[in-house]
């Protein structure tokens, strides 16, 4: 009971300063999750954030619901995702219900310009320490490569950038260990 | 019976849209052609708001659209459809994932999982670059001017380097970042 009850709280504190969507949460993950919890690894994390682009649904819920269930099972699951959406669901109800026009509000919209600016140097930096931990041959890096360039450019949908990745993975597994058995 | 109908539309879009936030719009545009419960133009709000506040896209479009038919209840309602199915999927990818773990084949492909993953993530933080700092389109017209957006762009490097020096919470440099911009402006 502990263990979910602390479930919920971490995530509540992850979901209510997670600006812009899912992959903003990857350096909250890595703080929170990785460090100083322990929950998981930086592979489980980036596991988790390439099975969540192609599990239906939002991809921070995914997230959370991949490491809730690991650390408590399915109501670990429900207590993670809940945790995730709490505080956004309460900040979205009172700006609903009280404050119209609130993405208008200049204030909000300067705040918002420095968020922004906020969101892309840590996803940026994560990335950049993540980088030894998911990309670790030359595959690694033809498949980074072959994925940012069509993902910018392109209009593919991610889900199927993942699958073919995880093609291209297994492939590359059955190759190697063809050549493995050769040498034999 | 409307909630009921708010939680069957919003697990719909749940259980269909794959690939995160933005993906469930194509659904939102359904559901208000269908039902009338908002219109197309109210999309566009609810982006704008979902953007400045903090959350997933996706969880933020049900809570508004709900409560903006039922009031609180209905964005409850919305948000625990939209979430439902997630939770189902995942529960039960997670629990075949343990089964086939030490499995060679589902480690290779996590192999070429996770620099696709590295990839998506590097391309969403690159297109938020491109939506407030640097502009490539007015660069290419050769207009350096407005398509690099200095005072942006210094500010994204000296908080790179606190994030680099002190190796603080995320939330502090996001309050911060939003201190400045309230001063400052970007």
């Amino acid at each position: 009971m502990k263990k979910i009850l602390e479930l919920f709280l971490t995530f509540a504190k992850m979901g209510a300063v997670c600006f812009g969507g899912g992959y903003a949460m990857l350096p909250l993950l890595e703080r929170e999750i990785v460090n100083k919890k322990g929950w998981a690894t930086q592979e489980e994390i980036l596991d988790y954030f390439a099975l969540g682009q192609c599990t239906p649904g939002v991809i921070a819920v995914n997230v959370s619901t991949f490491i809730g269930h690991k650390i408590g099972g399915v109501a670990g699951a429900f207590a993670a995702t809940a945790g995730m959406v709490f505080c956004p669901s309460i900040i979205i109800l009172t700006i609903a219900g009280l404050l119209t026009n609130y993405a208008e509000n200049p204030i909000v919209q300067r705040a918002f310009s420095g968020i922004q600016v906020c969101v892309c140097v840590l996803v940026l930096d994560a990335v950049t320490k993540l980088w030894n931990k998911s990309v670790k041959n030359k595959l690694g890096v033809v498949i980074f490569a072959a994925v940012l360039l069509l993902s910018l450019f392109t209009d593919i949908s991610s889900s199927l950038f993942v699958i073919g990745a995880g093609l291209v993975g297994f492939i590359a597994g059955k190759v190697s260990e063809l050549k493995e058995a050769d040498k034999k | 019976m409307i909630f009921l109908k708010l939680f069957w539309e919003f697990f719909k879009v749940g259980l269909f849209a794959v690939g995160g936030g933005l993906a469930t719009l194509p659904f939102l545009y359904e559901i208000a052609a269908k039902t009338g419960w908002f219109d197309a133009s109210s999309i566009i709000d609810m982006i704008a708001v979902s953007e400045s506040t903090p959350g997933p896209i996706g969880v933020n479009m049900a809570t508004y659209t709900g409560f903006k038919i039922q009031g609180i209840l209905g964005g409850i309602t919305a948000t625990a459809g939209l979430v439902l199915p997630s939770i189902i999927v995942c529960v039960i990818v997670r629990m075949f994932l343990q089964k086939f773990k030490e499995s060679k084949n589902v480690q290779s492909i996590f192999g070429g999982l996770r620099p696709a993953s590295m990839a998506l993530v590097t391309s969403a933080g690159l297109g938020v670059v491109t939506s407030c700092l640097v502009f490539p389109k007015l660069i290419l017209q050769g207009n350096f001017a407005d398509g690099l957006h200095i005072k942006g762009i210094i500010f994204a490097f000296i908080l790179f380097f606190l994030m680099r020096k002190f190796k603080k919470h995320p939330v502090l440099y996001i309050a911060l970042s939003a201190a400045a911009g309230i001063i400052i402006g970007f």
